[in-house]
């Protein structure tokens, strides 16, 4: 039975993990050796343990920290912000650890915030979360009366204030810089970089803007030191465990904490239970709707960085969506690009105008309204698009991921809607 | 324009900002807890309550998709319609929402009762198709529970 630090206080079904019983479970010991090291030490600790950015990009957290000026190079305010904006179709990782254990989270905000000497920390929680937010605020209460939040934490000389803050709505705020924008009280516009948000973040001042997962990693690397960490793992590029999902028409759809680099086959399988009666795998997009397809053929590559990378799409979330043989290809792309679509924020011309066509050119395929050129005029996009540069942001490329993998891996499919004027499996 | 208890909660979110414009999007919130919806009356009445701008307000207002510019219904449906659910039966739903409350996506009930609205992955991809209706999350749904479902909801 592998190690899952991150999920093994939870039981289903049971009130979210209180301070008493998080205490009771080594809770906040990752913080007190945190405390008693220099701020440095720890983001050489968590650089060691190559703990990688669970959110989708995969940056390595410690030198993401590094960039942040210290010491006398410290321009404060500094800004830790939690982005649980959990919005990428698919993911449902987030939830379950803001839903069941809310002092792992603030546990692993207060050893990121140590770590770049954050002044003040701000969760943003997407709107629909309202149970995430209930226990968030109720932990953050239960927190600072105990003295884990506050002034002089532990009788350390370090303090530190969490606010939560809950969004309005769009899935631009989970990108890293919108997400600033959003706090701001502003449109959750992507800005340009550099300047980086660890330079001139929140309000113009030095900001870390780590995911939820990646922060309930913290207080178990703390607690027991890099190379347990990453001898948790069984991939070469990165330590740990990895939150990993799986939604569509399996058995048993969920989410499950296992070392990070199981096969995709072994989570379809063992932990998903394999696909429900009638129904045969035919694609997954590996980590959310804004990866590449993998095939059949790629489901025995270990479900990390590199090897996902390595077969053309990305590890993104870590939450799988199987397409199943009984569902239109053609109807599941055009899911995803009407998301896009909308989710657009407007602020570059490529996105705002190229992914609402996209999204009818595909609806009209759908509907058996479909031209041979629209082939042109999807692959067009992918050829301006796919490639981050056009944009601001990443937006844009993501949504053209899934309809490049769709465009090489199921054409047959769209030719013969075309073909055929209407959906073959209508 | 804003009633009394508006105002209040307004002045308190103030109160926590260093920066005004910081709090447009939660006042936002505060006034369609109270009302609903956010008329332009209201978008005009935060900006004067926060010393900011009526377009930065409205800009805000605009953008993003929980904050509601026109009147809704008692209950809000947000139908979620991204991937892991349009796989799982998603577009039997919508028809079937559709067909019994007599509107489509952005539409209110005659009676009041109801709007129904698209809304991106909640989330719940375990228990796809999912939606929520007000705060509530309802999952593993097929179109024959959505009537029961529906009759709580007065």
């Amino acid at each position: 039975m592998h190690e899952r630090p991150l999920t093994a206080r939870i039981r289903s079904g049971e009130t979210p993990v209180s301070l008493e019983a998080y205490l009771a479970a080594g809770g906040y010991r990752g913080l007190r050796r945190a405390l008693a090291l220099s701020p440095a030490a720890v983001q050489e600790e968590v650089t060691k343990s190559k703990l990688r950015g669970r959110g989708g990009a995969g940056f390595p957290t410690g030198v993401k920290w590094s960039v942040v000026p210290a010491g006398t190079q410290a321009r404060h305010p500094i800004y830790l912000v939690v982005n649980g904006d959990e919005m990428e179709p698919g993911t449902m990782k987030d939830r379950l650890l803001l839903e069941s254990d809310p002092h792992q989270l603030l546990e692993g905000i207060l050893i990121s915030a140590y770590a770049i000497q954050a002044d003040e920390a701000f969760i943003f929680l997407r709107g629909e979360y309202h149970l995430a937010a209930e226990c968030m605020r109720r932990a953050i209460a239960e927190a600072t009366a105990a003295g884990y939040l506050g002034q002089k934490i532990l009788g350390s000389e370090y303090g530190l204030a969490v606010r939560l803050h809950t969004s309005a709505g769009r899935y631009m705020c989970g990108e890293e810089t919108g997400l600033l924008n959003a706090l701001e009280g502003k449109r959750a516009n992507p800005r340009s970089k550099p300047p980086f948000p660890q330079v001139s973040g929140l309000w113009g001042q030095p900001t870390v803007v780590n995911n939820v997962e990646t922060l309930c990693n913290l207080p178990h690397i703390l607690a027991n030191g890099w190379e347990w960490y990453l001898g948790l793992s069984r991939s070469s590029d990165g330590g740990g465990t990895k939150l990993y999902g799986v939604s569509g028409q399996v058995r048993n759809p969920g989410v499950w904490e296992l070392p990070l680099g199981v096969s995709a086959r072994e989570i379809l399988d063992a932990c998903a239970g394999g696909m429900r009666d009638g129904h045969r795998c035919r694609a997954v997009l590996p980590g959310g709707a804004s990866t590449n397809f993998l095939l059949d053929e790629h489901l025995d590559l270990p479900m990390d960085y590199s090897a996902v990378e390595r077969a053309g799409s990305r590890l993104g979330t870590g939450t799988m969506i199987v397409l199943d043989d009984r569902a239109c290809p053609v109807r599941m792309l055009l899911s995803l690009q009407r998301f896009f679509a909308r989710e657009s924020c407007g602020w570059c011309t490529p996105c705002r105008e190229g992914l609402p066509w996209v999204a009818r050119t595909l609806e009209a395929i759908e509907a058996g309204h479909g031209e041979m050129d629209d082939l042109e005029v999807l692959d067009h996009h992918v050829a301006a698009l796919a490639m981050p540069g056009r944009t601001f942001c990443a937006l844009a490329p993501g949504a053209m991921a899934p309809l490049q993998g769709a465009l090489t891996y199921f054409r047959d499919d769209i030719v013969r809607h075309i073909a055929e004027q209407r959906c073959p499996w209508r | 324009m804003l009633n009394e208890r508006e105002r209040e909660e307004i002045v308190e979110l103030l109160r926590q900002e260093t920066h005004a414009s910081a709090a447009i999007p939660e006042a936002l919130k505060v006034v369609q807890r109270h009302r609903g919806w956010v008329s332009t009356e209201a978008v005009r009445a935060i900006a004067h309550a926060l010393g900011v701008d009526a377009g930065e307000v409205e800009s805000v207002a605009t953008f993003y998709n929980l904050i509601f510019r026109q009147p809704v219904g008692r209950h809000v449906i947000l139908l979620c319609d991204s991937v892991s659910c349009a796989v799982t039966g998603h577009d039997d739903l919508r028809a079937h929402l559709e067909m019994h409350l007599g509107i489509t996506f952005g539409g209110t009930t005659p009676d009041g009762r109801f709007t129904l609205l698209p809304i991106a992955c909640l989330g719940a991809c375990d228990r796809a198709p999912a939606m929520m209706i007000d705060r509530t999350l309802h999952g593993n749904l097929t179109p024959a529970q959505l009537d029961e479902i529906l009759n709580n909801y007065a």
